[in-house]
């Protein structure tokens, strides 16, 4: 077994009396792609806020390479090597597309004040390095976000792309691990066919850990080596695709119920 | 791209609608509000106190222009339509002009009724300006009737004048425009005009335009004719020519950036040096003040218009400044007097800003949004409260403040007399030129990009790495850092600091000209510090139109309203800003550009496998 990347030790959350996350436990090894899933208000989102730093736990520990998270700031989480995409695309819409990317290598820069003052040869180096690994990551989607797009604003974009670019903008950050909420979300299926494609590449080629929310189950069974299942803030099961999609109480919880029952 | 192109052409225009087919309501409303607006003027003595001051002599003064404008503006607004696509555009005709005239007729009757409650009835407990005067200014001391009935007609003739601009061909009426704007222009700036025509030697020149001699000053009839002929000359010959000078530098700034960049840079700076020899007194002094706001200003900029953090209590730092400056330097400051040349203060003086922006910087910076605005807004005042205390009396002197304060003195090279506005000016624009160059330098960096995604979202900033607390400080102390240099510069000008100098209007004033200007971007603050300071003055400093200063609140709130209301990005927008106000509208040119796209594309689109 690989190296055990991020652990989460019993870990719950409740706001007021509402208990949103309840003795959690969940661990992601290198190189894994482990989908969540759940029905709406299961927790999903809550668990990447909790894992991020914008939400502390009430209980229980996060380990990341065997440090702890908690406490810690949603920056220093990013530094500590985890980025994350949004559910409701979070750009910032009046930069520019590459200015996106370069924004979020903050963390991993040092260039202050006095560099950006005297334009010392170590600024323009960095600014130089910034432009050129944000240009990559662009690239990585292909023609879309790169050439004359690069200097537009992220607000003119169509909505698959703002979701490609907030991808990418997360693997600018250059992280070990991605948390992807709802990459498809919205997409048509050729799109999300595409982008299914680039989740699998994205571990392969870049080496990124992936751990991501998604309702579209064809995307789950697709790419995912393990899938966790929550509902009321409850892990109620974990294992691969196969394994998840036959177990009774999921299928209670929230594949074999009828339509009216679920709404 | 075709049908994208013929849509946005002037579509073609439906016959003139009938004379009687008028939006009434539309009418009697526009003609209430003239009417109290033209009350409201009156009111506030405008028109009396301004009587003083001419525009054309002996036609036209700027009291009565006051109230002119007003049914002449109502008058055209009153039938201005927003044509859409898909809506039909009319053709103007006799209707707009009834409707002009209605509107200048109802507005003129608020004017008659004030006449008429001027001459019966004595109002003068609430309304201070309920007098006779007020009476004899409306009436031309020639009676009620005749008041009135001047009045009326002129209000009338001038909502006609409105609705016929519709009428005029765009030839006729940029060239009307451009006159207008030249003639009012010229007069506004008279007493600068005045300066740089003594300046240049060009006496002749200014009195063969402007009446010298007769003290309400103001344009003659021949000077006027002329400017307006100049405006004429605009339209038809310098545009094209101003257009195509500024083709040619784009094209030469394509090719050769930086040495565009570089003989452009060069001229502004040999303006800067050479400019101030040949203004008058007046003109450097006023420039001066310009400058401390503009200094203020894009301090400001950085804070408000880059990090977004809305900081109602500026002028805490141009206090740190202004009092760190006086207490180093003069010989009669209180307690500490070490009398430090202003050189060896103005280190001294970065070093308290840096102190005092973290000291008020560290507990604001964690609020958001109106809560930051709020605690800012307190500890503006908590500063000038405790330089005025008894507690820190023993150092700041009090309400007495501190006098005396010497020239500004650079490693003993070069004093600059604060008494004298010409030397003052180069020290003001010197500083001025390095905050630019901070500014822009700045902008363009990492730490400028963090600041523009703090003030986009700060938790998704947040979440991307950027340890907003530490952007936003550092924001916050750089900012601090400029205020502090406009406070120095200023205790050494004017000689002396006042705890009542440092008000918190001076931070409203400084907000006001960064939004009327244009919020984040460098060139928008310029022309704000030039346009509110230089005209109109700043708080305690007279500006142009020194007859104005009763009025000046009231001007800036009312500019300050229809900035909001008609372009809220500013006078010189920054790209940026401009799009997240009128986000709507962009979204659908973006949109529309994209089914061009498409159309172009075969339909292919978005949709293409990588």
């Amino acid at each position: 077994m690989s190296e055990r990347l991020l652990t989460i030790d019993n870990l719950s959350v409740t706001f007021g009396g509402l208990h949103a996350l309840r003795n959690l436990n969940f661990h992601v090894d290198r190189g894994e792609i482990v989908s969540v899933i759940g029905p709406n208000g299961a927790g999903k989102t809550t668990f990447f806020n909790m894992i991020s730093g914008m939400v502390t736990p009430t209980e229980g520990d996060i380990r990341f390479k065997d440090q702890s998270l908690i406490g810690l700031d949603p920056n220093q989480v990013t530094a500590r090597g985890i980025a994350r995409t949004f559910q409701n695309v979070r750009l910032f819409a009046n930069m520019t597309i590459l200015e996106n990317v370069m924004v979020s290598q903050h963390c991993r820069t040092r260039q202050g004040i006095f560099g950006a003052l005297f334009h010392t040869r170590s600024f323009k180096r960095e600014e130089e390095e910034i432009r050129a690994y944000g240009e990559e990551v662009l690239s990585f989607f292909g023609s879309r976000l790169v050439g004359y797009r690069l200097h537009q604003p992220a607000s003119v974009l169509s909505y698959a792309n703002r979701r490609r670019l907030e991808i990418a903008r997360a693997m600018a950050t250059r992280p070990e691990v991605i948390l992807l909420d709802e990459p498809v979300a919205g997409m048509n299926p050729k799109e999300s066919e595409e982008l299914t494609g680039l989740i699998g590449k994205l571990r392969d080629d870049w080496g990124f850990t992936i751990v991501m929310i998604e309702h579209d189950m064809g995307v789950v069974r697709d790419v995912s080596d393990r899938v966790v299942v929550l509902d009321h803030g409850e892990t109620i099961a974990q294992g691969s695709y196969d394994e998840v999609s036959t177990n009774p109480d999921v299928i209670e919880a929230y594949l074999g119920r009828p339509a009216e029952e679920a709404s | 791209m075709t049908s994208v192109e013929h849509n946005l052409q002037t579509p073609e225009l439906a016959p003139a609608r009938p004379v009687l087919d008028q939006d009434w309501r539309r009418i009697a409303r526009f003609g209430a509000i003239g009417a109290l607006a033209l009350i409201f003027i009156s009111l506030t003595d405008m028109p009396d106190k301004l009587d003083g001051r001419m525009i054309v002599e002996p036609l036209l003064s700027m009291g009565y222009f006051s109230l002119l404008w007003v049914p002449f503006l109502f008058g055209n607004l009153v039938t201005r339509e927003v044509v859409l696509e898909g809506m039909v555009a009319h053709r103007k005709g006799v209707r707009e002009l009834l409707a002009g005239a209605l509107v200048g007729l109802l507005s003129s009757l608020g004017l008659v009724v004030l006449i008429y409650l001027l001459d019966t009835r004595d109002l003068s407990e609430p309304l201070v300006n309920w007098n006779s005067d007020l009476h004899t200014v409306l009436t031309f001391g020639e009676g009620n009737g005749y008041g009135m009935g001047f009045w009326i007609a002129v209000c009338v003739g001038l909502g006609l004048l409105g609705g016929l601009f519709h009428l005029l061909p765009r030839l006729v009426v940029q060239p009307l425009k451009a006159a207008s704007i030249v003639v009012l222009g010229a007069v506004v700036l008279e007493s600068a005009l005045n300066d740089l025509s003594e300046g240049f030697g060009l006496e002749s020149l200014f009195e063969s335009l402007f009446k010298k001699g007769s003290d309400r000053g103001g344009l003659s009839v021949t000077g006027a004719l002329v400017l307006a002929a100049f405006g004429f000359a605009w339209v038809f010959v310098l545009n094209a020519q101003v257009a195509k000078g500024k083709q040619v530098f784009q094209q030469a700034k394509e090719r050769n950036r930086s040495a565009t960049m570089t003989v452009s840079s060069v001229v502004g700076v040999a303006l800067v040096l050479i400019l101030p020899m040949y203004l008058g007194r007046l003109t450097n002094d006023l420039l001066v003040n310009v400058g401390l706001f503009l200094l203020l200003a894009l301090g400001l900029n950085i804070v408000v218009g880059l990090a977004g953090i809305l900081d109602l209590g500026y002028v805490a730092f141009f206090a740190v400044g202004g009092y760190t400056a006086a207490i180093l330097t003069s010989p009669s400051s209180p307690g500490f007097s070490p009398e430090l040349s202003w050189s060896v203060a103005i280190i001294a003086v970065v070093g308290m800003a840096i102190l005092a922006g973290l000291f008020i910087g560290a507990p604001v910076i964690r609020m958001r949004g109106d809560y930051l605005a709020i605690v800012t807004l307190g500890f503006g005042e908590i500063i000038r409260l405790t330089v005025r205390s008894d507690w820190a009396s023993g150092v700041t002197g009090g309400a007495q403040g501190i006098l005396n304060i010497p020239n500004a003195d650079v490693f003993g090279l070069f004093s600059f007399k604060g008494t004298d506005p010409q030397q003052m000016l180069y020290l003001v624009a010197a500083f001025c030129a390095l905050a630019i160059y901070v500014s822009w330098r700045l902008e363009n960096s990492r730490i400028g990009r963090a600041w523009m995604a703090v003030r986009e979202d700060e938790s998704v900033a947040e979440a991307m790495g950027i340890n907003t607390v530490n952007a936003k400080l550092q924001a916050f102390v750089v900012g601090a850092i400029l205020a502090s240099f406009s406070g120095a510069i200023f205790a050494a000008k004017v000689g002396s600091v006042f705890e009542i100098s440092f008000k918190i209007l001076i931070s409203i004033v400084i907000l006001v000209v960064v939004i009327v200007g244009g919020m984040g971007r460098i060139a928008g603050v310029i022309a704000g510090a030039l346009v509110l300071i230089g005209i109109l003055g700043g708080p305690n400093q007279p500006g142009l139109l020194s007859e104005f200063s009763e009025f000046k609140l009231l001007i800036y709130g009312a500019l300050l309203v229809w900035m909001m209301l008609q372009r809220p990005e500013g006078l010189i927008p920054n790209v940026r800003r401009s799009r997240e106000l009128h986000q709507d509208e962009f979204l659908q040119d973006a949109w529309l550009r994209k089914q061009v796209d498409e159309d172009e594309a075969g339909g292919e689109g978005e949709v293409a496998p990588a």
